[in-house]
C-alpha cells in the first residue's frame, strides 16, 4: 500500500504525456486532467489518512537504497499539503474551462495549457513528498519551468514583461539551490534527508550554519520572504486568472513547505530564531504596506498574498509544537483563500473587463452573488472571526505569547497591525468595485501621470489594465457562466469548511508539528526501507 | 583532502563573469551570465566530489573509484540548464519581436505608484470623503455633478499642471 506515494507525481506526468498525444481534442484533454488530478486527490486523502494512522509512508524508487537511490515520503505535513493543493488544483482546473471561451482564443494555444498545467501539479507532489534534497531541487525545477510557460501563455507584451523578471529570479534561486546542494554534498557525502539529519548535527557548527543560510536564501527567494520578494507583485497579476490563482496558492507555499522541513529536520533547534523572526515582521508589515498603496485588485492581493507569507514564517522561528501546528494550519487556509480571492479577481475581471478599483464600482448591486463570494474569504483573509484565518492567526498569536521575549511580542503585535491593514486593504476593495459608483472621471488620471516621459526600455506603456481594457469592449457586463461560478463556490464553500472543521484539522498539525519536532518516526521511515 | 586548484580557478572566473552579466539589462546578455555562472556551479560539484579516480564500474579497476553521484547531479543540472536557457532564448526572441528589444523593463504599476507619489497625486484608491459616497442607505447615490473637494479642487496650483 505504501507504493500509492510515488502517484502524485507519477499520474499527472502520464496524464501530461496522454494531453500532448491528444493535443487536437480540447474534450479529451478535459477529460484526462480531471481524472488524472481527481485521482491525486483521491491518493493524496489515502496518504493522509494512512500517514496519521501508520507514520510516515516511505518508498524508495527502483529498490535503490536512500543513500543513493530517490526516496518519497509522505508524513502528516506532507500529506495535508498535497491534499489542500490538488483539491485546489482540481478547481482551478475546473474554472478554466469556463474560462477558456474568452480568454484562450486565437492568441493562446488551448493545446499548451492541460499538459503545462499538469507538469505544474507533477513538480508540486514531488517536492512535498521527496525525501532528499536533490529531488526537491527537481521537483522545484519541474514546477518553475512549467511556471515560466504558463506566466508567458499567449506571448503578449505585458506577460513577456512580467514573465522575464520571474525567470531570472527563478534561474537565480536555482542556481543558489546548485551552490547549496554542492557544499552540502562536499560536508556531508550525502543528500538524503534522513542522512543529512544525522550526519549534519556532526559538523562543525560554523560550517552547519552557513549551509543552512544558503539553503534558507534559497527558499526564501522561492517562498517571497522580504527582502526577497520584490519580484512577485511585479509577475503574478498579468497571468490569467486561473495561472495567477494557483500559483499565488502553490508555488510560493512550496517554498514555506522547504523552509519548514530543513529548518525541523535537517537544522533542529533555534539557531536561527531572530533572523527569522526579524524576516517574518518585516515581511508582513512592508507587504501589506504595498497592498495599501495599490489601486489594482490583483495587485493588492499580489502584496497581500506577499504579507501573509510572514505568517507562516513567524510559526516556523519559534521552533515550537504550538507554533509549527499554527504555521501549519496557516498555510493550509492560505492556500484555499489566496487561490479562491484571485479566481474572484478574474470573475471581476471577466465581468467588467477590468481589475481597476477606479475603473469598477457597483457591483454589489449589478453582481449580488459575486459580492457575496468576494466578502467571505475576504474577511477570511484579513481574519474576522470566526473564519479559518482568524483561528490560525490566535493559533500564531498564542505561540507567540507562549515564546514570551520581546522579539516574539513584537511579531504579535505586528501581526496584529498586518492584519489589520490586511482589513483596510480588503475594505477598500469593497467599497471601491462593490459599494461604491463608478468614477466618471478616472479614465484621464493615468493619463497625466505617463505624460511625463516614458519609462526605460519602454515605447509605449502596457500595463496589466491596459491589456484588460482591450477585453473591456468585449466583455462589459457579460454574465459569468456556470462552468466558472461552480469551480469558485466549490472552493468558498472548502475555505468556509476548514472553519467549520478547525477541531480535527488543528488536531492532525498538532500531530504534524510534534512529529516534525520528534524527527525519530521521519529518519526511521526512511532509513528503514535500506535493504 | 586535497583540492584541485585549477578548479576553483575556474569556478571563480565563471561564477565572476556570470554574475556581472546576470546584472545586465538585456536578456541575451543575461541569458549567457547564467550560462556561465550555471558552468561554474556545475564544477562546483566536481570539487565536492573529491578526488578524481578510475571510472566508477565496480570491478573495472583496483584503483580508487571517483563518486559518481555528484556527477549524475551534474547531468541533471545540464540538462536543466539546456532547457531552461532554450526557454530564455525564446523569450528574449519574443520581447525582440513585439518591442525590437531584450532589455528587461521596469515594473509599469510599481513606476506608477511612485510618480504619484512624486508628483504628490492622492491614489488612485485614496477615498475622497465628499466625492459621492452612497451613504449607508445608498440614497445620494450617483452624484451627476462634478465632484467637489479632494483631488480636482486644487487644479490651478498642482504640481501636475505646472509640470506642463
Amino acid at each position: 500500500m505504501t507504493q500509492i506515494v510515488v502517484l502524485p507525481v507519477l499520474l499527472p506526468l502520464l496524464g501530461a504525456g496522454l494531453c500532448l498525444v491528444f493535443g487536437r481534442s480540447a474534450a479529451a484533454q478535459r477529460i484526462i486532467s480531471v481524472v488524472v488530478l481527481g485521482a491525486v486527490v483521491v491518493t493524496a486523502a489515502t496518504l493522509l489518512v494512512r500517514s496519521d494512522r501508520y507514520g510516515p509512508q516511505s518508498v524508495s524508487i527502483g529498490g535503490w537504497g536512500p543513500d543513493i537511490g530517490i526516496s518519497l515520503v509522505a508524513d502528516r505535513l506532507s500529506a495535508l499539503m498535497l491534499l489542500v493543493s490538488t483539491f485546489v488544483t482540481l478547481c482551478v482546473l475546473l474554472y478554466s474551462f469556463g474560462q477558456g471561451i474568452v480568454e484562450y482564443g486565437r492568441e493562446t494555444p488551448l493545446s499548451v495549457f492541460h499538459p503545462t498545467f499538469l507538469v505544474l501539479s507533477a513538480g508540486v507532489s514531488n517536492a512535498f513528498l521527496s525525501a532528499d534534497l536533490f529531488n526537491l531541487f527537481v521537483g522545484f525545477e519541474v514546477l518553475l519551468a512549467a511556471s515560466y510557460v504558463l506566466i508567458t501563455l499567449g506571448g503578449t507584451e505585458a506577460r513577456i514583461r512580467a514573465g522575464t523578471i520571474y525567470v531570472i529570479v527563478s534561474l537565480i534561486s536555482s542556481t543558489i539551490f546548485l551552490i547549496a546542494l554542492a557544499c552540502i554534498y562536499a560536508a556531508t557525502g550525502t543528500v538524503n534527508f534522513a542522512e543529512l539529519a544525522i550526519r549534519l548535527g556532526e559538523l562543525p557548527p560554523g560550517v552547519a550554519q552557513m549551509l543552512q543560510l544558503l539553503l534558507l536564501v534559497t527558499f526564501c527567494i522561492k517562498a517571497a520572504v522580504f527582502p526577497l520578494s520584490a519580484w512577485l507583485p511585479d509577475s503574478y497579476p498579468t497571468a490569467p486568472a486561473p495561472v495567477t490563482a494557483v500559483f499565488a496558492g502553490l508555488l510560493t507555499k512550496v517554498g514555506i513547505y522547504a523552509i519548514v522541513r530543513t529548518q525541523t529536520l535537517l537544522f533542529p533547534g533555534d539557531g536561527l530564531r531572530g533572523l527569522l523572526l526579524w524576516a517574518s515582521i518585516l515581511t508582513m508589515v512592508i507587504g501589506i504596506l504595498g497592498a495599501v498603496a495599490q489601486s489594482d485588485i490583483k495587485r493588492i492581493l499580489s502584496f497581500t498574498l506577499v504579507s501573509h507569507i510572514g505568517f507562516m514564517l513567524f510559526g516556523i522561528a519559534y521552533a515550537t509544537q504550538l507554533g509549527l501546528s499554527g504555521a501549519i494550519f496557516y498555510i493550509a487556509h492560505h492556500i484555499t483563500v489566496q487561490t479562491v480571492l484571485f479566481l474572484i479577481a478574474g470573475l471581476i475581471e471577466y465581468r467588467s473587463g477590468t481589475t481597476n478599483l477606479s475603473r469598477l464600482g457597483g457591483l454589489a448591486r449589478s453582481a449580488p452573488l459575486l459580492s457575496v463570494l468576494f466578502f467571505v474569504p475576504a474577511m477570511n483573509l484579513a481574519g474576522i472571526p470566526p473564519f479559518s484565518g482568524f483561528l490560525g492567526k490566535v493559533a500564531l498569536g498564542q505561540a507567540g505569547i507562549a515564546a514570551g521575549d520581546w522579539l516574539a511580542i513584537t511579531a504579535v503585535v505586528a501581526s496584529i497591525v498586518t492584519s489589520l491593514l490586511t482589513l483596510y486593504a480588503i475594505v477598500k476593495v469593497w467599497n471601491r468595485a462593490f459599494w461604491q459608483p463608478v468614477d466618471p472621471d478616472a479614465e484621464h488620471e493615468d493619463e497625466d501621470i505617463w505624460s511625463h516621459g516614458p519609462l526605460h526600455g519602454h515605447e509605449q506603456v502596457s500595463t496589466g489594465t491596459q491589456v484588460t481594457t482591450m477585453w473591456e469592449k468585449v466583455a462589459t457586463e457579460q454574465r459569468i457562466p456556470l462552468s466558472m461560478g461552480l469551480p469558485t463556490v466549490l472552493l468558498v464553500a472548502f475555505s468556509v469548511g476548514l472553519t467549520v472543521f478547525a477541531g480535527p484539522l488543528f488536531a492532525i498539525t498538532d500531530r504534524a508539528g510534534a512529529e516534525l519536532l520528534q524527527r525519530t518516526p521521519y529518519i526511521s521511515a526512511v532509513l528503514g526501507d535500506q535493504r | 583532502m586535497s583540492t584541485n586548484v585549477v578548479l576553483v580557478v575556474a569556478i571563480v572566473v565563471l561564477v565572476a563573469c556570470g554574475t556581472t552579466l546576470v546584472l545586465e539589462r538585456s536578456l541575451t546578455r543575461i541569458l549567457v551570465g547564467f550560462v556561465m555562472l550555471g558552468n561554474g556551479v556545475n564544477l562546483v560539484f566536481l570539487v565536492a566530489s573529491g578526488e578524481a579516480g578510475s571510472a566508477p564500474i565496480i570491478g573495472s579497476s583496483d584503483e580508487p573509484m571517483t563518486d559518481p553521484l555528484p556527477q549524475a547531479m551534474v547531468l541533471t543540472a545540464i540538462v536543466i540548464t539546456l532547457g531552461v536557457t532554450a526557454f530564455g532564448l525564446a523569450l528574449a526572441y519574443r520581447a525582440w519581436q513585439l518591442t525590437g528589444h531584450d532589455d528587461v523593463q521596469d515594473d509599469v504599476e510599481d513606476d506608477l505608484v511612485t510618480r504619484r507619489a512624486d508628483l504628490d497625486h492622492p491614489s488612485a484608491s485614496f477615498d475622497d470623503v465628499t466625492a459621492g459616497m452612497p451613504d449607508e442607505e445608498g440614497e445620494d447615490e450617483p452624484e451627476p455633478t462634478p465632484q467637489v473637494g479632494g483631488r480636482h479642487t486644487d487644479e490651478g496650483t498642482h504640481p501636475r499642471e505646472e509640470a506642463r
